[in-house]
């Protein structure tokens, strides 16, 4: 139990007459990719968001690092190092790479002018270390010139700069190319080897086995399956299941 | 490497080719027209005025607003600062009323944008207005003559003197300029003012106080305009109640000829600078190639939406 990062325990959560979580439990490991599959209405949201304390849960317990937290708010999980990527509105896509990285937290010397140097060598570092192999960019490429994958690469950085021991993926490859979404793969592989969790959504259940450890599937706002990856041989599978689930409506076991 | 040198500053070299084009079109047009000295004591009298404003207004812009008002604040800050003169008052604790006022005029300013959550075009339009409005009622529309006070102060040589052939607001202006350079691209100032003017979702969840760094660029084209106010004082010896009026107009064409577009994230302080140089050689230029004053506005017109269609092809715009 120590070992998480988070761990949810009988979370409900309804709004007026609609239940969106019923009795969620739900966990990341340390240096865990999870994947959270489910389809439109399924919860996912609901659970990201009580996870990143923009909602609270209406009965249920939270566990951060092991311990036991009252007071859940989105500054709570910011200082516990949960960063979430939302797609759209992540990025100032006319400003570059490196300002983005460091917005709102400029790495600033003498009477508040930018160490514009240091600032350029740690966002060369940290793009190298999340994968951005490619020599057509540098930490001075405008974000507009990136591609979609790209930019989420640029997001992600961001948020490991920030501390982040977990990172929330909110559907990082919809209206992406497959060349585009294999470049987040490769950035989400890049965030486990940095010794960071993160929790990767999707209805794309193909893009969800290609990167996650470990799967948990909501329907209707339970979970109705959570497997690890070596317990699933394939894709097909874990479609398979989730189809078994959506005609039954019952978990399997 | 130069490559990389005119990718970065592709905006203030488009808007140095305008300026460029503009002065050859008048030597053609007429040869001497540089000779004629009388050009550069115009321009060099009102020009460091309209750097002074033109530098915060890229802030104004670049973070995604607008400011119609500072007219009427050179205005209010020029009329607190001769009000003092008039009284027998220190002449510092005077230029330091004329600050105060500029930069209380601009914070209010910002306010109503930024807490009332007014549209900055309208609100400070009606500022404008408001402000102006003020100084016709308390000076009922006379003007306060400072000469006797100003003539042998230092004030006046601090302000509007001359160091050789060149006056003080000159190195008003420069100074200005590359405080407000240095601001724009190398400080967190200018740095976030783009951030917030680029996309302001994010940059709210970055953790920067949008409304902060907005309210601080009004306030910084207050301070513009106190100074704008004292050193009008100081040149004219006279305070008038339409003191600043003149600068609406070309002041802001002078931030586009520049080469800061309007939709905000971007801009260049360089480019202002430029482009007031630009629209500041347009009247005195006609003039001194012995054109009829006539042609002015044609002109403003012309090199308005010349440098626009310019700045248009030299560089990417990304919405």
């Amino acid at each position: 139990m120590g070992d998480y990062i988070v761990e949810l325990r009988n979370i409900s959560k309804s709004f007026g007459k609609t239940r969106a979580l019923t009795d969620v439990d739900f966990y990341v490991g340390k240096a865990e990719i999870v994947g959270l599959i489910g389809d439109n209405g399924a919860g996912k949201s609901t659970l990201i968001k009580i996870i990143s304390g923009v909602l609270t849960p209406d009965s249920g317990e939270i566990y951060v690092h092991g311990k036991k937290v009252e007071h859940w708010s989105v500054s709570a999980a910011r200082r516990a190092g949960i960063e979430t990527v939302y797609q759209d509105k992540a990025l100032a896509e006319q400003q570059t790479i490196a300002r983005n990285i460091f917005m709102g937290r400029e790495l600033t010397g003498f009477l508040g002018f930018i160490r514009g140097r240091d600032a350029y060598n740690e966002a060369n570092r940290l793009m190298r270390d999340i994968g951005f192999t490619s020599k057509v960019f540098s930490p001075d490429s405008i974000v507009a010139t990136l591609s979609g994958g790209e930019k989420q690469g640029v997001a992600i950085a961001r948020a490991l700069y920030f501390d982040a021991t977990l990172i929330i993926l909110d559907e990082p490859t919809t209206a992406l190319s497959l060349t585009e979404s294999e470049k987040v793969f490769g950035f989400v592989r890049q965030i486990k080897q940095q010794g960071c969790s993160a929790i990767f959504i999707s209805h794309n259940v193909y893009h969800t086995y290609d990167v996650a450890d470990r799967f948990v599937i909501l329907d209707r706002g339970r979970v109705v399956m959570s497997a690890e990856k070596r317990e699933i041989p394939s894709a097909d599978c874990l479609v398979k299941d989730l189809q078994d689930i959506a005609r039954s409506g019952r978990p399997i076991k | 490497m130069l490559s990389k040198f005119v990718d970065r500053n592709r905006r203030p070299i488009s808007a140095l080719a305008v300026l460029a084009v503009l002065l050859i079109a008048f030597t053609i047009a007429n040869p001497k027209v540089f000779l004629n000295a009388q050009l550069y004591t115009a321009v060099f009298t009102s020009l460091p005025l309209s750097i002074i404003l033109a530098v915060p207004l890229v802030f104004v812009i670049a973070a995604g607003e607008i400011d119609l008002a500072f007219p009427s604040v050179v205005g209010v800050a020029a009329w607190a600062c001769a009000l003092v003169i008039q009284a027998g008052g220190n002449h510092a604790l005077a230029a330091l009323a004329a600050l105060l006022v500029g930069a209380l005029a601009g914070l209010l300013n910002g306010l109503l944008v930024t807490r009332a959550k007014l549209s900055s075009l309208v609100s400070t339009l009606g500022m404008n207005f408001f402000l102006r409005g003020l100084i016709n009622l308390g000076t009922r529309g006379e003007g306060i003559p400072l000469t006797a006070q100003l003539s042998d102060a230092p004030f006046r040589f601090i302000f509007a003197g001359e160091l050789g052939p060149i006056p003080a607001q000159m190195f008003w202006a420069i100074a200005f300029a590359v405080i407000g350079i240095l601001l724009f691209s190398y400080h967190k100032f200018g740095a976030q003012v783009c951030c917030v003017g680029d996309n302001q979702e994010s940059a709210r969840e970055m953790g920067i106080s949008v409304e902060g760094v907005r309210t601080l660029t009004y306030v910084y084209v207050g301070l513009a305009a106190g100074l704008v106010g004292i050193l009008s004082n100081a040149l004219n010896l006279i305070f008038w109640p339409n003191t600043g009026d003149g600068f609406l107009l070309s002041t802001l064409a002078a931030v586009f000829v520049g080469g800061t577009p309007t939709w905000g994230g971007v801009g260049t302080v360089t480019g202002a600078v430029i482009g007031t140089f630009t629209v500041g050689f347009v009247t005195t230029g006609i003039i001194a190639a012995g054109l009829t004053g006539f042609w002015t506005q044609f002109f403003y017109g012309l090199v308005i939406i010349l440098s626009l269609l310019g700045h248009r092809f030299n560089q990417p715009r990304y919405r």
